[in-house]
């Protein structure tokens, strides 16, 4: 009687991940039916291109729910990470990329320290630390960069080439990123550990697992996803000004709920993740090409998020 | 003037109450008697609107009723207090009676009753002891004149002196004609205080029994059903005497209530723990298990004293405890050898890639082994609480341990699940584990120990061997009443 | 006999006098915190008037709106991630209702402005109870709503709110001390004493404080849930509103700034996240501490950048100690 309950579960879990390709596929059939002959290997291209970054940002807020929280920082550590790659490269591309990278895995750090050992809320612990970068990041900005600094090429080729025409260089970074997060997350201690303390820390507890150092190193590991995806941004905008990120951080989250990651965390995955990133850009694309101005974008965008969730909370039965 | 026939309801794979009848005449104070998981609580909700029933029928006074919400039922004049008070932390006293709308002089009229005269009623029950919380839902309850008031197992968090006050109101409503529900675990205060008993197993009402007649045997033979023939039988063969070296000793140890207790556990045996509620056993556990640091003694494992800072260090001097509350341990949303596996992971030295071949290997074993009814895939959960306990106990299996800490372990489990958890321990104690074994169910100590420590006020008052160790002389002893004493005297108090 | 009942007395007094530190204590010292950057600001700034006090409290007046806001959902055991979108939404109604009519009118059209956004924060509750998502998924969402239709109604910044309605919250009718922005705050005390002393007040607390206890006396959760939202949704009203005075500018994009501050208020103001804990008195200082914070800066000829950072050190340090506390008392 369990059992058959247990593979209806299992079947609809696995169908809401088919319902969002399906979702995916139909968006893009909605592109091919309003402008004929837009679907094609360039607007692929360009999707793919667009959806990375915000792929790689919502990898680590995607491991960051997993475990109960939620990183508000993760756009201003984004910011920040190009910002300073930008800044630093003048005396060097490998200089300026670990400084970048360095920036996220030190935000990340503290965000962990204050989670896991202080136990502050994660809303509040990275909502404090995004202020705290932000306003770094301004002040250093008056005070050791006179001008809005270049991207260094590899940077901009990172975010914006194309292999053979029509492959984003970004791609591979993302597929590779997204390859080990799978793997990771299915196969390794520390992937089960994320799973396990978001669904009960006390259990882990009980089990002689020491919580902090799992959320330590968890936030370490989104701070530094962050900081990957603000360089690529900045090499697909090819620019490194003081909000770039700003706007991903709300999409990071909904492509997390989209992609059925529990909030409450203890379960989800990054496939799902990635195919809620897709689902945002092609929905961005479909809005863009028809013409709708931002502000019925914003409404729509929003709309979508609920339906979704809701469909999920109703399917899954989350109490 | 209450009756209810027939009532039935599940969640989801889990049966909570099969069958259950209940008549209650006015003027009448009812005991609802019934082992854990019986289905008690699920009954109450029903009643007072908590839950609505699968099936099966409630009339109040002659006419049918079925209620929607508390605040219907109380309208009905069905109300409930609860073991865990329902007053809300964070209001005032004086705010948590506007709140559910209670007349104030009168509150303050049973609150005199039971000898809280003179109570600030802008104290915040976050800073009141339990007790006082206790009587102060129950004034708040009384306030409302209900027509039938249940008690679930309202005395069970009280001392003896307030529990007398408590009666003193429950008898007083019945001399006004009005009933009284009243649910208890304690058989001497149940026939101390209650006209009749309904007893429930398994979800069924198995019997109505009148206590004060020396009905407190039949009741126990109700309650426990087959157990209870099975623990005759068993204890002529009581596990065999320990014979293994020192897996734990004791030394001295205070924690909270536990008051200086001193004992060895030694390989090979299952060392029962008896005792009522909250008399130390609870800080007991939790020290040898390193949830909680003692605030002196000694924890010697082996031949060097240890320090439990997290339970971690527990585990890695091989005590593993078994919590009561099964999803205290468990992983709900994860799958079932997720949860087996996790000791495997839990060292940061084992951060890095599984090996799944092996890991499945074990887990299945373990899987078998217990008997657990269930794909290893399926979310946790999704099982029953028997098999959720099981999964709790195969995770150590897997993950490796000397001293195996069970507390109350088959709390609210059906009685097949608990034979098997009980021939599971002997089994371990036989291949030279060592067992501390904690039940709520004293008959069932007999099922596994084969020798038994009693607990009360957090000092050890008593040690017997399992053959000895028969639900009444338990009682006595976990009462703190020495062995001689006459045993109805305590019965009747 | 009446020499026990005199000796009983004080020590009574002193049992609620112990009682109420503890039960105040943490708003207290917020206003103590704010009294102290106040003297510092003195400190620094030998010549402070009436002038600066005047600026602070129109630049305090929105962020103490949002707090509230946010406050109440909070109390209620939830999280408002559109106060800020519910704020901007506010203002742009206003701004395009308002243009080029007299003060009559746009009182007319603050009251309407009002009922719509304070429905629009029942919705936000609604449809959490509806969809049983959890807040922060569904504010979060409503937030991109919010924010498009306050969009729709005004592409980019524009003045013209009205001069007379304008200087309802700016200027001093009474002393040039007690500036109208610090009247207007009024408001906030006009609605949550009443409701506070209410069975409905009481029923938010009780839903955020132990929902399950709640249910058992009796409470609807589900409408004392909407209810917390909309009265949220009325303070972001008000809170809009006030940005339309002070700024005399509607402002589509104001929001982001205002969400995060009202977070960073309520739990310097010592509401506690996890809900059913906390009053008005406290998160509305916190909201002059924060406003004060870029001024006091100013003064001392510090880049006013440094603003951002020391309010998130701030937060960060006020709930470490709040944990370091909680251990402590636990121990």
């Amino acid at each position: 009687m369990s059992t058959r309950a247990v593979s209806v579960v299992r079947l609809v879990q696995q169908r809401s991940f088919l319902v969002l390709i399906a979702l995916l596929v139909a968006l893009a059939g909605l592109i091919e039916i309003i402008r004929p002959g837009a679907v094609n290997a360039h607007w692929v291209s360009n999707i793919l291109e667009f959806a990375a970054p915000l792929g790689i940002l919502a990898a680590g807020q995607t491991l960051v729910v997993i475990t109960g929280g939620i990183d508000l920082s993760v756009a201003n550590v984004a910011t920040a990470a190009a910002y300073i790659m930008a800044s630093q490269a003048p005396f060097g591309v490998t200089r300026s990329i670990v400084a970048g990278l360095l920036v996220g895995v030190a935000v990340g750090f503290v965000n962990g320290i204050g989670v896991g050992v202080f136990r502050v809320q994660p809303l509040i612990m990275t909502l404090a630390m995004g202020l705290v970068v932000t306003g770094s990041l301004n002040v250093y900005s008056q005070a050791a960069v006179r001008s809005v600094p270049g991207v260094p090429a590899v940077i901009h080729t990172l975010g914006s080439g194309t292999v053979l025409g029509y492959v984003p260089v970004s791609l591979f970074l993302w597929a590779l990123l997204g390859a080990a997060l799978i793997i990771g997350l299915r196969s390794t201690g520390f992937g089960r550990l994320l799973y396990a303390v978001g669904d009960n820390i006390e259990a882990t507890r009980l089990a002689g697992v020491r919580g902090w150092q799992v959320l330590l190193a968890n936030y370490a590991a989104c701070g530094f996803l962050s900081a990957v995806a603000g360089l690529v941004l900045s090499g697909t905008v090819n620019a490194a000004d003081l909000s770039l990120a700003t706007v991903l951080l709300l999409p990071s989250v909904a492509a997390v709920v989209i992609g059925g990651t529990s909030i409450f965390g203890g379960s989800g995955s990054y496939s799902g993740t990635i195919v809620g990133a897709l689902i945002l850009t092609v929905l961005n694309s479909v809005l863009t090409l028809l013409d709708v101005p931002d502000a019925v974008k914003q409404v729509l965008y929003g709309a979508i998020i609920v339906v979704l969730a809701a469909a999920y909370t109703r399917v899954l039965g989350h109490e | 003037m209450l009756e209810a026939s027939g009532l039935a309801k599940n969640f989801g794979p889990v049966v909570a109450l099969r069958s259950a009848d209940l008549r209650v005449r006015g003027g009448e104070i009812h005991a609802l008697m019934g082992a854990n998981g019986a289905g008690k609580s699920t009954l109450v909700k029903i009643l007072t609107g908590a839950l609505t029933a699968d099936g099966g029928a409630i009339s109040l006074g002659g006419r049918p009723r079925s209620f929607r919400s508390t605040s219907e039922a109380r309208k009905a004049g069905l109300i409930c207090v609860y073991q865990d008070p329902s007053l809300l932390p964070d209001l005032t006293v004086l705010q948590n009676l506007k709140l559910m709308a209670t007349p104030i002089s009168r509150f303050r009229h049973y609150l005199a009753e039971l000898g809280l005269d003179g109570f600030d009623l802008q104290t915040m029950p976050r800073e009141l002891p339990r007790p006082t919380l206790s009587l102060l839902d129950l004034a708040r309850a009384l306030a409302i004149e209900p027509q039938l008031l249940l008690l679930d197992e309202i005395t069970a968090s009280l001392p003896a002196d307030l529990t007398v006050r408590v009666f003193n109101v429950a008898r007083q409503l019945r001399a006004e004609g009005r009933s009284v529900i009243f649910i208890s675990h304690r058989l001497a205060e149940v026939a101390a205080l209650c006209d009749r008993a309904t007893v429930l197993r398994d979800g069924r009402t198995v019997g109505v029994v009148e206590p004060a007649q020396g009905g407190e045997e039949r009741i126990v033979k109700l309650m426990l059903g087959p157990v209870a023939d099975e623990v005759a039988a068993e204890a002529a063969s009581p596990s065999a005497p320990a014979t293994g070296g020192v897996a734990v000793e004791v030394r001295n140890l205070k924690a909270g209530t536990l008051n200086g207790v001193s004992f060895t556990l030694r390989f090979g045996e299952v060392l029962g723990v008896a005792a009522l509620e909250g008399q130390g056993q609870e800080e007991l556990f939790d020290c040898l298990a390193g949830v909680r640091r003692p605030e002196s003694g000694q924890i010697v494992v082996g031949d060097k004293g240890s320090s439990f800072r997290h339970p971690a260090d527990a585990i890695r001097a091989g005590l593993v405890l078994i919590p009561a509350d099964r999803l205290q341990a468990l992983l709900r949303q994860r799958p079932v050898r997720e949860n087996i596996a996790l000791p495997l992971v839990s060292r940061i030295s084992r951060w890095g890639p599984i090996n799944l071949r092996r890991e499945k290997r074990s887990v299945e074993k373990a899987v078998k082994r217990l008997q657990i009814d269930t794909r290893v895939q399926s979310e946790v959960r999704r099982l029953s609480g028997g098999n959720q306990q099981k999964v709790g106990i195969a995770r150590w299996l897997v993950g490796g341990f000397k001293t195996l800490l069970c507390f109350d372990p088959t709390r609210g489990i059906d009685i097949g699940t608990k034979r098997q958890i009980y021939g599971l321990i002997k089994e371990l104690a036989a291949n030279g584990s060592a067992v501390l074994l904690f039940t709520s169910e004293l008959p069932e100590i007999q099922l596994a120990c084969s020798r038994v420590i009693v607990l009360f006020g957090g000092a050890l008052v008593d040690e017997m061997p399992a053959a000895e160790a028969d639900e009444k002389a338990l009682l006595r002893a976990a009462h703190g009443l020495p062995s001689e004493a006459d045993p109805d005297a305590q019965e009747g108090a | 006999m009446e020499a026990t009942v005199a000796a009983e007395r004080p020590r009574l007094d002193r049992v609620r006098f112990g009682r109420a530190l503890r039960r105040f204590g943490w708003t207290i010292a917020v206003y103590a915190l704010f009294a102290t950057v106040m003297v510092v600001t003195i400190a620094i700034k030998p010549d402070y008037g009436s002038f600066e006090w005047n600026t602070l409290t129109l630049a305090a007046l929105p962020l103490a709106f949002a707090a509230a806001a946010q406050t109440m959902v909070v109390l209620g055991g939830g999280i408002d991630l559109s106060v800020g979108a519910l704020m901007a939404l506010a203002n742009v109604l206003a701004l395009r209702a308002m243009l080029g009519h007299d003060l009559n009118y746009a009182l007319v059209v603050a009251l309407i402005v009002l009922v719509e956004v304070t429905l629009a924060g029942a919705l936000n509750g609604a449809i959490i109870v509806l969809t049983r998502v959890p807040d922060i998924v569904i504010t979060l969402a409503t937030s991109f709503i919010w924010a498009g239709l306050a969009l729709l109604v005004l592409a980019k910044p524009t003045p013209g709110i009205p001069l007379d309605f304008q200087n309802l919250a700016q200027g001093s009718t009474f002393s040039p001390w007690v500036p109208n922005a610090l009247l207007l705050l009024l408001v906030i005390p006009a609605v949550w004493i009443p409701l506070r002393r209410s069975r409905a007040g009481l029923a938010i607390y009780a839903i955020g404080s132990d929902r399950n206890a709640a249910f058992r006396s009796g409470v609807n959760l589900a409408l004392s849930r909407i209810l917390a939202y909309a009265v949220g949704g009325f303070f972001a009203a008000c809170g809009g509103l006030a940005l339309s005075m002070t700024t005399g500018v509607g402002t589509p994009l104001a929001g982001t700034y205002y969400t995060l501050s009202a977070v960073s208020a309520i739990v310097l103001g010592g509401v506690s996240l996890a809900g059913g804990r906390g009053g008005m008195l406290g998160p509305v200082a916190a909201a002059y501490i924060l406003s004060l914070i870029p001024a006091v800066l100013i003064y001392l000829g510090i880049d006013p950048n440094y603003g951002q950072m020391i309010q998130g050190v701030l937060i960060v340090l006020v709930v470490m100690i709040g944990g370091v506390g909680a251990l402590l008392r636990r121990a």
